[in-house]
């Protein structure tokens, strides 16, 4: 595959420039000589569809949810409603910078005020901050929340963040990066968290439990609301994952189930494009007793009008420029009118009923270890499908089947696993289709091995070697070989 | 690969040899095959003292990145810092040069209560 720098053109344009009109100078009477370049730049000389016709082919080698099925577990990748975007791009909204007088920007304002409005009736908690660019940000956030917290409180000794080895792989990075130290809590048999291992820890150096619920495996934290009452019995916060929200969205509210802090993953359960590294938006819930550290500026109704409020003494401060990703909220603000209450009850009912539907027609032919109801995704294992073959194998001969593989090897606690999260935008049809292809893909396993160990075979690229990509990235055109 | 019949080892797959206070401690064959290609290694500070259980180093591989956890309380008295420079040795010989950092043990005895060889191989089997 070319990049733009392989094309070897020397000559060429993409454009004519329109004679001088005035008398010219040249760059030595503009610039000092040090700024002057001694070389030409080394870029393509290309013309205009040349270059169009390089990205054009680049996208096509792209997939996307707009393609197909995306059953990336613990991501969430439903279709994204195009309306959504029509709505982000008014005019009034594009168009206005984030510095302008608030005065100017009341219905932007006004957007953030009813958006945390919605957020706050979601989630059945106090209040909200949009600032978060994305999950992990909004992590990162709510720790420092608990940590401010507590130094309020002068319980300075409340060091430690408990978390399940069922939690996202990103939470204990951000108790860590919050200065907390991480305890880890083993799941029990059963995917759920040990009771015993955490009333065994509970003690005046928690700060508090990092939960993400329903975890990793699927699974609903069926004691959560007994998990919750021994932290706050024991004196410590709940911090609870939210990435997972699509699946009892509308049903369950975090809020109700003794949560202080709750992220959202907009960008997920809200219907905001992403992958390939954003933007997303992550805001995050609060009880009552960290409203005040919520980061600021905060947007704050008076009459008919909104203001931004800087004044609050016990903020952690501000998480991002301006407000956040404002872009992403308004595309999930309009995701959350369209539906509704009741569109949105059914988003988590199908989210759980198509997760359920796969996982019990392909238990038959993978195995399952955490055999039961299962909510938005499940784990199999790619473990004696045949001798040899790994998960990544399977994985790699999905895409020869025209299907974005699942996430691998995640969560660490189930050995070879397939994550699977269908999303309840894929119909009927599509599942069966996903299923059949894995079936397929089982039998082929032990029938012709070779065909899996050399997957993909329809893809632009073969099999990568991470390894040497991981060890010795190039990340820079090599323009000094030529 | 076999498991040295010298070293202690434990349910989180480190191994420990120890001469009289020194611990030399790495990863587990098993460790390192579940792991897959070892692309980076992160080492403890020289100096560093460790309670039994603490992070004492990461293993990052094209998987996951795994923490390597203390088997004895002690100071970490040396590293193998060649695994900067070719991780991948801990996948080629994992129970030798593949070691990672050697710690002082405080208590020794600490080392008795880990899995001897035949045990750890019963653990790894039901693991399976």
């Amino acid at each position: 595959m070319r990049t733009i720098f392989d094309y070897r053109k020397r000559s060429g344009t993409g454009g004519i420039l329109p004679k001088l009109d005035v008398p010219g100078k040249g760059s030595s009477d503009l610039l000092p000589s040090q700024l002057i370049r001694r070389s030409e730049p080394r870029i393509p000389n290309l013309s205009e569809p040349e270059v169009v016709r390089h990205y054009t082919a680049l996208s096509k080698l792209n997939y996307g949810v707009d393609d197909g099925l995306y059953p990336l577990g613990s991501c969430t990748m439903k279709y994204n409603p195009k309306v959504n975007e029509d709505v982000a791009r008014l005019a009034g909204f594009a168009s206005i910078h984030p510095g302008t007088d608030p005065q100017l920007a009341q219905g932007s304002l006004a957007v953030m005020y009813d958006m945390s409005r919605l957020l706050r009736s979601i989630t059945g908690m106090a209040d909200v901050t949009l600032q978060p660019a994305a999950g992990a940000h909004g992590e990162v956030t709510g720790m420092f929340l608990i940590k401010r917290y507590f130094e309020a409180r002068g319980e300075v000794d409340r060091t430690r963040i408990l978390l399940p080895d069922s939690a996202h792989g990103t939470n204990p990075a951000s108790a860590a990066a919050a200065g907390f130290s991480v305890t880890e809590i083993k799941s029990g048999p059963d995917g759920l968290v040990d009771l015993n291992e955490l009333s065994g820890e509970l003690d005046d150096t928690v700060a508090g439990v990092m939960l993400t619920v329903p975890n990793t495996l699927g699974i609903f934290e069926e004691n959560i609301v007994k998990i919750t009452a021994m932290v706050h019995a024991a004196g410590g916060l709940c911090y609870f994952d939210g990435a997972n929200l699509n699946s009892f969205l509308g049903y369950a509210r975090p809020g109700d189930m003794g949560a202080d802090v709750f992220h959202f993953n907009l960008h997920k359960t809200m219907s905001a494009p992403h992958g390939g590294g954003g933007p997303g938006s992550g805001p995050v819930a609060v009880s009552e007793a960290l409203v005040p550290f919520l980061p600021v500026p905060r947007v704050k109704r008076n009459g008919d009008s909104y203001e931004l409020d800087w004044d609050q003494p016990q903020s952690i401060g501000s998480m991002h420029s301006f407000y956040g990703n404002f872009g992403v909220f308004l595309k999930a603000y309009a995701y959350i009118l369209t539906l509704g209450d009741e569109g949105l009850r059914q988003v988590g009912e199908n989210a759980v009923l198509n997760a359920n539907y796969l996982q019990e027609r392909l238990k038959k032919t993978y195995r399952l270890p955490y055999d039961r109801l299962c909510k938005h995704e499940f784990v199999l294992t790619g473990k004696g499908i045949a001798d040899g073959i790994s998960t990544l194998d399977i994985a790699k001969r999905l895409i020869d089947y025209g299907f974005h593989p699942p996430t691998i090897y995640f969560p660490l606690i189930v050995h070879e696993a397939l994550m699977i999260e269908p999303t309840e935008t894929e119909s009927r049809e599509t599942l069966d289709r996903f299923a059949e292809a894995l079936e397929k893909i089982a039998h082929e396993a032990k029938e012709d091995p070779q065909l899996l160990h050399e997957a993909p075979h329809t893809a632009p690229t073969r099999r990568l070697d991470q390894t040497r990509a991981a060890r010795n990235p190039i990340l820079t055109y090599p323009f000094e070989a030529e | 690969m076999g498991y040295p019949a010298n070293y202690r080892y434990t349910e989180d797959h480190e191994w420990i040899e120890l001469d009289g206070n020194r611990a030399k401690v790495g990863i587990t064959d098993h460790a390192q095959s579940e792991l897959g290609d070892v692309v980076f290694v992160e080492l403890p500070a020289v100096g560093t003292t460790l309670n039994k259980g603490d992070t004492l180093g990461t293993v990052e591989s094209v998987k996951a990145v795994s923490d390597v956890f203390a088997p004895v309380s002690g100071k970490v008295v040396e590293v193998n810092s060649e695994l900067e420079s070719t991780p991948e040795t801990i996948n080629s010989d994992p129970h030798g040069k593949g070691w990672i950092a050697v710690i002082e043990a405080s208590d020794p005895s600490e080392g008795d209560s880990l899995l001897d060889a035949a045990a750890y191989e019963r653990l790894i089997s039901e693991e399976e």
